[in-house]
């Protein structure tokens, strides 16, 4: 260890060596008053060491002449008058002068400005605004001799004045220097020479206009010298401005202009914005504003007092009162000239028989058509007062708000021009609208092959086609919760009762008449169509087609609520799952969730989300009435068990299978996945996996113990599902258009193609070799059917495999759920197997064996080609599932078309 | 977890009363909470089993359909277990949902009654309203014994995290079982 001698460690000064010393080397405290923090005389005591000592007691009977009058600095300490103190002693260069004077002109012209302004007092603030400097003018006056407190003009002689101000005024305040005595003034009082002539007087112009405003009498507004300075300059101001000299007034000047000059003066700390200011009683009320001589009462007249003569009076008198009746108070006088009276417009008369509150009279007319409004208002609006009640009145459209208001129905345009008509020409009309729409369609639809699905239709063409979609399915509709016009009450009966009718199979025509007859006839076509949608689209939300769709996540508006943005789906086909035991994706919600940072701190994990604000699981904001909040898009049931069987397929077939568990595949289909994992070499293992059909996995839940009627039921659901898809040539009109593109590399490809489709024959026979020593008929002729069509349509497939080969290894639902509609139809087998001889189970698994090595043997022959051409084998391989699995899946709807 | 549908964490170091996050999730009382490293497994009286994965990020919500009474994770943290009132026992998958097992025989329709595994993920236990505790065979899922605790309700169980060691509470008696002689392989009680 290495010490360096000399070197002194820094320690840090110990709190009692913190000392300060003032300038004479005594030692101060530290302290926390507002003078610098010291401590304030003597240890915060009066001024010594010995306290505070009362000054001997001296008489006044012979030291009068030099009594010292005590101000407010021999209370103070050295500091205070020092440079930073509060009252420094330091002869600075200030612009006292100066803004002195400066203060005193700007006063006057605010004074005169401020009564002249708009309004009054403004111009108080045009000093902060304006420069301190003083003006040329000044300047010059000044070089011209002239004096601040003069006014400005011709010398004049002065009259002696007839009251001298008390000598004895007290002031109040610090007390003048002693050099700066009064003796002066005092002198030019007394001594008159003859010959010594006196500047004017600086008298403030009496304004005499009339008074227009509508202040108060003598608000003059804020007052600049008195809000400003706290000095009264203008008390008496003499209003009558006699000829006589006032000398209060140069006085009043004088004493002010002297206060001013005093270090200390006004208030300490100004006036607060929102205080009014007191009044300044020590400074204002100076005896000099008091008569102390009794004295005649008329300043302007000076000859006699309140005792004069009593002609001298009269005659006063009489030369006003011959202008003005009345007794005229004191400090007014009458104006010279009469102000020009202001007009007064008179209010319109109002007719007798004006009442002041304004009701509206229902008045019904006794209309034929009207008649016929009313009812149909009253039917539809009836028993929903109650409910709109609550609702704002912007919500209301004009039907309701007239309701309410309990006005009738417009006049003017009748619902329709079908309503003049009589039955018959409206039937008439019907008729011929039909027929010409049907010579539409029938000349447009060889131009449109199957695109006119898409195609504007006629709503008659367009309701039958709904109709055509709903049909059964729209019994469940309607009737549940789903009120998709909640808002609006009287249309989400209208829709009720439509779907009610709906469901009965009413015709289109008759449906017409649960609309809205008041409104007119295109409002209704498009509040049919609008029904026909919400139906649509409650019904299909169980299926595929609404899953395609993803809702918007991100929108701003005012009328919406925060929900969370995933919410847990709807329990119906959850349950169903459970039922069929089918847990996994059926069952599983997933969602994005948010911990507290705090929490993933404590639980010794790195915050998932490290930039995200929330907490929780992320909210959205929604329509409050929105569709999708009476909607829980399920997931798209069918393509996910599909997902979930390829899953297990592949968490099985690649050899790690995950949890050993009695519900795992049996042994035999073990022996099966080793003869096939025979074949499948490690490279394209994974391609072969997916192209691998899920028969094992419908054995497992076929063979499973659980195999029950419940799974019946939900297969038939199923199958109704699928049959409510969308139709195909949806599909079809969406990828058609890019297979042109591809058209060129689908020659090279078609001989790939060709196999493919033989294969899917090849197992379609096996199929119908197995049928017929199980099941029923109506199933072979439906397997039958497939395979016809399944031919038939082949040309189409392979366009839509072009076309979907862009979108990647992915299935959409629509493919692979027609794989999973043949599963469904082998499952039907099977259980139709097992309920008729339950010993054949065995023979039959044999023989799906023996299909399964069928397939497989095509497979192989596919390897073969494949290892050809290495290049384009994934996407061909991919299209033959797909091929094998849309020719089959379309076939129940071509045998519904039919 | 409350009965009020939440399940509330709170920060013991920092003796804050609030707690640090409320989990709102569920839409019914949550009748058992369940802790690993990473996650927070829960199961609700409105039949589902949520399962919080902190490290990921994620809240994964199983539909049973049936209320659920107890939760538990399996020692190597992949499958969760859960005991709902339709006296049915399920093992879970934990990452994908799936079934695993699905064990049956007991009574289990009214009472909150718990779940076990056993030391080694080998058995699996629950109490029963019929004043026995059952144990089945994890893989084969075959009841592999079921033991006689009392008469009335077998009210809590609890199984040792590394010795084949059972605690069980009936009818104002807790039992502790630890019988090694029953079989070498397995079924300890």
């Amino acid at each position: 260890i290495y010490l360096v001698v000399g070197e002194q460690i820094k320690k840090p000064v110990p709190l009692q060596e913190q000392t300060v010393k003032d300038a004479k080397g005594r030692y101060q405290r530290f302290h926390g008053a507002f003078t610098g923090g010291f401590s304030a005389g003597y240890f915060n005591t009066v001024g010594t060491k010995e306290g505070w000592t009362p000054s001997a007691f001296v008489s006044s009977r012979q030291k009068r002449a030099d009594r010292t009058i005590l101000g407010p600095e021999d209370f103070m300490d050295e500091e205070d008058l020092s440079e930073f103190g509060i009252a420094p002693k330091d002869i600075t260069t200030t612009d006292d002068f100066a803004s002195k004077a400066k203060d005193r002109i700007k006063e006057k012209a605010r004074q005169i400005a401020g009564v002249v302004a708009a309004i009054p007092g403004t111009t108080a603030f045009d000093d902060l605004i304006g420069p301190s400097k003083i003006t040329i003018g000044v300047e010059l006056l000044r070089k011209m001799g002239w004096k601040e407190g003069q006014g400005i003009g011709p010398r004049v002689k002065r009259k002696p004045c007839r009251q001298k101000p008390d000598p004895a005024v007290k002031v109040y305040g610090c007390a003048l220097p002693p050099g700066l005595s009064e003796g002066s003034e005092d002198e030019e009082d007394e001594y008159q020479p003859e010959n010594v002539t006196f500047a004017p007087k600086d008298v403030m112009p009496v304004d005499l206009t009339p008074k227009e405003n509508v202040h108060g009498i003598g608000y003059k507004g804020l007052d600049p010298s008195q809000a400003l300075f706290g000095v009264s300059g203008r008390e008496h101001l003499n209003l009558f401005g006699g000829g006589s000299e006032d000398t209060s007034n140069l006085l009043g000047d004088l004493r002010h202009s002297k206060g001013r000059k005093l270090g200390i003066t006004g208030q300490a700390f100004g006036v607060g914005a929102l205080e009014e200011e007191d009044d300044d009683i020590y400074a204002t009320e100076t005896l000099s504003k008091y008569d102390t001589v009794l004295k005649d009462e008329e300043p302007g007249d000076g000859l006699y007092g309140w005792t004069a003569p009593k002609q001298y009076k009269s005659k006063k008198r009489s030369e006003r009162e011959v202008k003005y009746i009345g007794k005229i108070l004191d400090g007014f006088s009458l104006a010279s000239k009469s102000s020009t009276p202001s007009k007064i417009y008179p209010p319109p008369d109002l007719p007798r028989n004006y009442r002041p509150v304004h009701y509206f009279r229902p008045v019904i007319a006794a209309g034929n058509e009207n008649y016929r409004l009313q009812k149909a208002l009253e039917e539809s609006t009836g028993k929903l007062e109650s409910d709109m009640t609550q609702q704002s009145r912007h919500a209301l459209n004009a039907s309701q708000r007239r309701e309410r208001l309990g006005e009738t129905g417009l006049k003017g345009p009748a619902p329709s021009v079908l309503e003049y008509l009589s039955e018959k020409d409206r039937e008439r009309l019907k008729e011929v609208k039909q027929a010409s729409e049907q010579q539409m369609k029938a000349r447009m639809l060889p131009h449109q092959s199957r695109n006119s699905r898409f195609q504007p239709a006629s709503p008659a063409d367009a309701s039958h086609k709904w109709q055509m979609l709903l049909g059964g399915q729209s019994a469940n509709a309607g009737s549940s919760d789903f009120k998709p016009f909640a808002r609006n009450p009287e249309k989400q009966k209208r829709y009720e009762s439509f779907v009610k009718s709906l469901k009965q199979g009413e015709k289109v025509d008759a449906l017409e008449h649960y609309l809205d007859p008041s409104m007119t006839e295109w409002e209704r076509g498009r509040e049919q169509e609008e029904f026909f949608r919400a139906a649509m689209f409650y019904k299909s939300s169980n299926s595929a087609l609404s899953s395609r769709f993803t809702r918007a996540k991100y929108e701003d508006d005012v009328d919406k609520v925060e929900v969370p943005r995933d919410q847990e789906n709807d329990i119906d086909d959850k349950e169903t799952a459970v039922k069929m035991k089918m847990f996994g994706k059926l069952t599983r919600d997933k969602f994005e969730w948010h911990p507290e940072k705090l929490l993933c701190k404590r639980f010794n994990v790195p915050d998932p989300y490290p930039d995200s604000s929330i907490v929780g699981l992320p909210k959205v904001k929604r329509d409050k009435y929105s569709v999708f909040n009476f909607l829980t898009l399920p997931e798209p049931t069918t393509s996910v068990t599909q997902a979930t069987n390829e899953k297990i397929q592949q968490n099985n077939s690649l050899n790690k299978p995950k949890k050993p568990s009695r519900w795992d595949v049996s042994d035999k289909e073990k022996e099966k996945k080793d003869s096939i994992s025979e074949f499948i070499s490690l490279a394209r293992s994974k391609v072969d996996v997916q192209q691998q059909p899920p028969v094992p996995a419908t054995e497992e839940s076929g063979t499973g113990p659980s195999e029950t009627l419940p799974t019946e039921v939900t297969n038939e659901d199923k199958d109704q599902e699928e049959e409510s898809r969308p139709p195909m040539d949806l599909f079809k009109a969406i990828f058609v258009s890019s297979s042109d593109e591809k058209s060129s590399s689908s020659e090279e490809e078609s001989d790939e193609e060709q196999q493919p489709t033989t294969s899917v024959i090849d197992s379609e026979t096996t199929k119908q070799v197995d049928l017929p020593d199980s099941s029923s008929s109506n199933l072979q002729e439906n397997v039958a059917a497939t395979t016809a069509s399944s031919v038939s349509l082949l040309p189409t497939s392979k366009q839509e495999l072009d076309a979907t080969e862009e979108f990647g290894p992915k299935l959409p639902p629509a493919f692979s759920s027609g794989r999973f509609c043949r599963l469904l139809v082998r499952k039907e087998k099977h259980r139709k197997n097992k309920e008729k001889h339950k010993t054949k189970r065995e023979h039959k698994h044999k023989k799906e064996k023996k299909k399964k090595h069928k397939k497989q043997k095509n497979k192989g022959k596919h390897k073969i080609k494949k290892l050809e051409k290495d290049s384009s084998s994934d996407t061909v391989d991919s299209s033959d599932s797909l091929n094998d699995t849309d020719t089959t899946g379309l076939s129940p709807k071509e045998l519904l078309r039919r | 977890g409350s009965i009020d549908s939440t399940i509330r964490c709170w920060d013991c170091r920092s003796r804050r009363p609030d707690p640090v996050q409320v989990l709102d999730e569920a839409k019914d009382g949550v009748s058992s909470v369940k802790v690993s490293d990473h996650e927070i497994l829960s199961g609700s009286v409105d039949g589902r089993i949520r399962r919080y994965d902190l490290r990921a990020g994620q809240l994964y919500s199983d539909y049973i359909g049936s209320p659920i009474t107890s939760v538990c994770f399996s020692k190597d943290g992949q499958c969760a277990l859960a005991a709902s009132l339709d006296s049915t026992l399920r093992l879970l998958d934990k990452e994908t949902g799936e079934l695993l097992g699905e064990y049956t025989g007991h009574r289990s329709t009214a009472y909150r009654l718990d779940c076990v595994l056993t030391e080694q993920d080998t058995h699996v236990g629950s109490a029963s309203e019929d004043g026995h505790v059952y144990f089945w065979d994890l893989v084969e899922g075959s009841l592999a014994l079921s033991l006689v605790v009392g008469r009335g309700v077998v009210q809590s169980l609890s199984f040792h995290p590394t010795l084949p060691c059972l605690l069980t509470a009936t009818e104002g008696h807790v039992q502790l079982w630890r019988e090694e002689t029953f079989q070498p392989d397995g079924d300890t009680a």
